[in-house]
C-alpha cells in the first residue's frame, strides 16, 4: 500500500509536468489546428534558462532558496517565452494559411535548430544542478515502509495549481482569453468580428511557452540533470497527453498529463522501467481507438 | 522573416528607411535577449563539480549585429514587393512538371553513368548511394503521404524492420540478400497492417502522433530486446551481397569465384561499392516504375481521390480504411526495402540510425520536393543529403543548417520546391484546383 502510494505521488508530480507542457500544445492545435512540433524544445531551453540562471545567481552570491527560486522563475518565463513569441513570429506565421503539412514542416525545422542550437552553445554533456530544494515529508506506516513527499513535488503541485487557476481565469474572464475563445471556433470570422488574430496567436505561444518554462524549471529542479535533448521526449508525452485529454481541452491537457504520469510511474514501480515509454505510446494508442476524441474532447462534426 | 512582408509593404512607397531601421532595431533587442543566456553564457562544471559560467557576450555581439544587419537587407531588399503568398507554384516547377518524362530520362541517364564519370570517386559513389536511398525511401512514403494524403511520422520503423529482418535472417538462418528482400518487404508490410489496422480510422493529426509514437517504440523495443536485437550494440557482421553468387572478396573461399575473377578483372575494393550503388537505383527504379504504375490503376485514383476529399469517397462506394491500409502497406514494404538494402551496405546496424529524426528527414524529402511529386522527391533529397555534406568541416553544425535550411525552404516555397500539381485526370477544360479547403485560416 506505501508503495503504492509512494508511486501515486511520484506519479501526480511526473503528470503535473507533463501537463503543464501539453497545455501549450493544446491551446496551439485548437487555435490554429499545427502541432507545434518545438514546443519541447522550448521546454528545454527553459529548463537551460533556469540552470543557467540559477548558476548566476550561485555565482552573484544570491542563495536564499525562495528568492533564487522567484528570480529563476521570472527569468526563465520572460526569456522562454520570448523564445515561443520569436518561433512563431520566424517559422509559423509566414505559412500561416499555406497548406496543412506546411506549418508542422517548418516546426519540425525549428526543433532540430533550437535543439543543435543549445547543443553547439551549451555543450552536449549532462548538466548537473546543486539541489536547490531538498528534504521533504516522511511518513511511516506499520509494516516500515516510509513515503516520502519532498519539497520539490509539493512546490510543483502548488506551482501547477496556481498555474491553472490564473489560466483558467484568463481564458474564461479576460479580453484575451475571449479572443482565443473566438479564434478556436473560427479564425476567419473572429477576424471580421475585429480581432487581432496576429496578437492573439502570438500571446497564446507566449503563454504556452511560459507555461513550458515553469515545467522545465521544475523538472530541472525534480530531475538535478538536463542535456539538450530532454525536448524531444518530453514534447513527445505531453503531446501524447494532449491528445489523451482532447486536444484544444485546457482541462483535459491537464488531466491527460496526470494520466499519462501516474501511467509512467505505475508502471516503472510495478513492471519494467526500459519499457515505460512504450507503455505511455501504448495507452494513446489503446486509448485513441476507444476513444478517438480523447478524455475530455469534443466529438468533430465532419461536414462537406 | 517575411513578416516584414506584411509591416513594410503596406505603407510601401514611403521614403526614407527610418520604419525599416526602427524594425530592425527591435529584432536585434529580441535577438539579443535571446542570445544572451544560451549563447553568452555556457555552462561548465568547474573544478569541484558544480557548474560555472563562461561568458562569450562577444558572440553575442556579433550575432546581435549581424541580426540587424540581416533584417535591415530583407526589410529594403522586400520594400514594396508582393507578399511572397503570390508566389506558390512559380514557372520554373511548372515548366519542370510539364516536362517531367524529359528530366526524368535525364537523370536517370546521368544516375547510370556516374560512376564512369570522370569525377568519379569513392567519395562520390558512396554520397550518390545514399542519395538513391533516400530517393527510394522518399518515393516510398511519397505514396502514404503524397498520395494518399496520411500524415506519417514514424516511417523510419518500417525501414527498420527491413533492415533487422535480413541482419536477422542472414544472421541466423543463413539467408542471403536476395532471398531476404521479399521477406523484409513482406514483414514490413505486415508491420505496417498490424499498426494501420486500429489507428487508419483515426484524423489526421491523431495518425501523425501514432505513427510516432510506433516508431518509436520499435527502437525502444531494439535497444531493448537484447537476446534477439543485440540492444543498443546493434548487430554487426551483416553479409554483404554479392553479384548474383559471386562475392566481392580478393580471396573467395574454397569452390567459389569472386566478382573481379569472373570477369578477368584486377581485384579492387570500389567494385563493390558500384555494385552497391547500381543495386540501390535498380531498387529505386523499381519502386518509381510501380508507383507511376498504380497512379494508373483504380487504387492509386482512390488514394488521390481519398486524399482530396474523404467524404466524397465514402459517398461513392470507396472504403476508406481499406484504401488506406494498402496505401500504408505498400509505402512501408518499400521501406522494408530500402532498410534491407541499408543492412546490407553498412553490414553493421544499430538502433541508433532509426530515430525519429531520420523519420523526420524522409517526410521533410517528401514535403521539399512537392507532394506527390516524384522529381520534386529526387531533388528534395539531392538537396537534404548534399547540404551536410557540403559543410561537413563544420561538423557540429551540420544539423543547424539544416533545421534552418528547412525552415527557410518552407517560408520560401510552402508547397515544396516542384509544387505543381496537376491532377491526374481531368474532365473537360477545368483546371486543376488545388483543395481549397487547406487554404483557410489567416486573414
Amino acid at each position: 500500500m506505501a508503495y503504492f502510494i509512494q508511486q501515486l505521488i511520484n506519479g501526480v508530480a511526473l503528470g503535473m509536468v507533463y501537463g503543464l507542457i501539453a497545455i501549450g500544445y493544446s491551446m496551439v492545435y485548437g487555435i490554429i489546428g499545427m502541432i507545434n512540433f518545438a514546443h519541447g524544445e522550448i521546454y528545454m531551453i527553459g529548463a537551460f534558462v533556469s540552470i543557467i540562471a540559477f548558476t548566476l545567481l550561485g555565482m552573484l552570491g544570491i542563495s536564499w532558496a525562495p528568492l533564487a527560486l522567484l528570480l529563476v522563475l521570472l527569468v526563465a518565463i520572460a526569456i522562454t517565452a520570448l523564445y515561443g513569441w520569436t518561433v512563431e513570429r520566424i517559422a509559423y506565421r509566414p505559412l500561416r494559411g499555406s497548406f496543412r503539412l506546411a506549418p508542422l514542416i517548418s516546426a519540425i525545422g525549428m526543433s532540430i535548430f533550437l535543439q543543435t542550437y543549445v547543443q553547439v552553445t551549451q555543450g552536449a554533456k549532462i548538466k548537473p544542478l546543486q539541489p536547490v530544494v531538498t528534504g521533504g515529508f516522511t511518513f511511516e506506516d506499520a509494516s516500515g515502509f516510509t513515503i516520502t513527499i519532498s519539497w520539490i513535488q509539493i512546490l510543483i503541485a502548488v506551482l501547477t495549481l496556481v498555474l491553472m487557476a490564473g489560466f483558467t481565469w484568463v481564458i474564461t474572464s479576460t479580453p484575451l482569453g475571449r479572443a482565443q475563445r473566438a479564434c478556436e471556433q473560427d479564425l476567419k470570422m473572429a477576424a471580421l468580428c475585429g480581432v487581432d488574430v496576429d496578437r492573439t496567436i502570438s500571446l497564446t505561444f507566449v503563454i504556452g511557452a511560459a507555461l513550458a518554462a515553469v515545467a522545465g524549471l521544475m523538472a530541472t529542479l525534480y530531475y538535478g540533470v538536463i542535456d539538450f535533448f530532454i525536448g524531444f521526449l518530453a514534447g513527445v508525452k505531453a503531446f501524447t497527453a494532449a491528445v489523451l485529454g482532447g486536444i484544444g481541452s485546457i482541462p483535459g491537457a491537464m488531466l491527460g498529463g496526470l494520466v499519462l504520469g501516474l501511467a509512467e510511474a505505475f508502471w516503472s514501480g510495478y513492471f519494467s522501467i526500459e519499457y515505460k515509454d512504450v507503455a505511455a505510446f501504448t495507452i494513446l494508442v489503446v486509448v485513441l481507438i476507444f476513444l478517438p476524441t480523447g478524455i475530455l474532447g469534443r466529438p468533430e462534426v465532419e461536414k462537406v | 522573416m517575411t513578416t516584414a512582408l506584411r509591416a513594410s509593404a503596406a505603407p510601401s512607397t514611403a521614403s526614407g528607411i527610418g520604419p525599416q531601421l526602427k524594425d530592425a532595431g527591435l529584432a536585434a533587442l529580441v535577438a539579443a535577449v535571446l542570445l544572451a543566456p544560451i549563447l553568452g553564457m555556457e555552462t561548465t562544471p568547474g573544478p569541484d563539480g558544480r557548474l560555472t559560467l563562461a561568458f562569450h557576450f562577444d558572440l553575442v555581439a556579433i550575432g546581435v549585429v549581424l541580426v540587424f544587419l540581416g533584417r535591415l537587407a530583407l526589410a529594403l531588399f522586400l520594400r514594396g514587393r508582393p507578399p511572397v503568398r503570390a508566389r506558390e507554384g512559380g514557372a520554373v516547377s511548372a515548366f519542370v512538371s510539364r516536362n517531367a518524362a524529359w528530366f526524368g530520362l535525364a537523370g536517370l541517364a546521368f544516375a547510370i553513368a556516374l560512376p564512369l564519370l570522370p569525377f568519379s570517386s569513392r567519395y562520390v559513389i558512396d554520397v550518390a548511394t545514399t542519395v538513391v536511398i533516400y530517393v527510394m525511401l522518399g518515393w516510398g512514403l511519397n505514396i502514404v503521404v503524397g498520395l494518399a494524403g496520411l500524415l506519417d511520422l514514424g516511417y523510419v520503423a518500417f525501414y527498420a524492420v527491413g533492415a533487422y529482418s535480413y541482419a536477422l535472417f542472414a544472421q541466423w538462418f543463413g539467408f542471403g540478400f536476395w532471398m531476404c528482400l521479399p521477406i523484409a518487404g513482406l514483414l514490413a508490410a505486415t508491420a505496417g497492417v498490424l499498426l494501420g489496422f486500429p489507428v487508419l480510422r483515426l484524423r489526421g493529426d491523431y495518425l501523425a502522433i501514432v505513427t510516432l509514437g510506433f516508431g518509436e517504440i520499435i527502437r525502444l523495443v531494439l535497444v531493448n530486446w537484447y537476446e534477439v536485437t543485440g540492444g543498443p550494440n546493434g548487430i554487426a557482421d551483416i553479409p554483404r551481397p554479392s553479384f548474383f553468387g559471386f562475392p566481392f572478396t580478393r580471396n573467395p573461399a574454397e569452390g567459389e569465384t569472386a566478382f573481379h575473377q569472373l570477369f578477368g578483372l584486377e581485384f579492387s575494393t570500389l567494385h563493390r561499392v558500384i555494385f552497391l550503388y547500381y543495386l540501390a537505383l535498380a531498387l529505386a527504379l523499381v519502386t518509381n516504375l510501380f508507383v507511376l504504375r498504380i497512379r494508373k490503376l483504380p487504387i492509386g485514383r482512390a488514394w488521390e481521390a481519398l486524399r482530396e476529399d474523404e467524404i466524397a469517397c465514402k459517398a461513392l462506394g470507396i472504403n476508406p480504411t481499406n484504401t488506406k491500409l494498402t496505401a500504408f502497406a505498400l509505402g512501408a514494404m518499400f521501406g522494408g526495402f530500402a532498410g534491407s538494402f541499408f543492412a546490407t551496405r553498412q553490414g553493421f546496424i544499430s538502433p541508433e540510425s532509426f530515430t525519429f529524426i531520420e523519420s523526420a528527414i524522409i517526410l521533410a524529402i517528401v514535403v521539399l520536393g512537392g507532394m506527390g511529386s516524384q522529381i520534386g522527391v529526387v531533388l528534395a533529397a539531392t538537396v537534404i543529403v548534399l547540404l551536410p555534406e557540403l559543410s561537413r568541416e563544420l561538423e557540429t553544425y551540420r544539423m543547424l543548417f539544416f533545421g534552418a535550411a528547412m525552415v527557410l525552404i518552407m517560408i520560401w516555397r510552402p508547397r515544396g520546391l516542384l509544387a505543381h500539381r496537376e491532377p491526374t485526370l481531368r474532365l473537360g477544360t477545368a483546371t486543376g484546383a488545388t483543395s481549397l479547403s487547406a487554404r483557410g485560416g489567416g486573414p
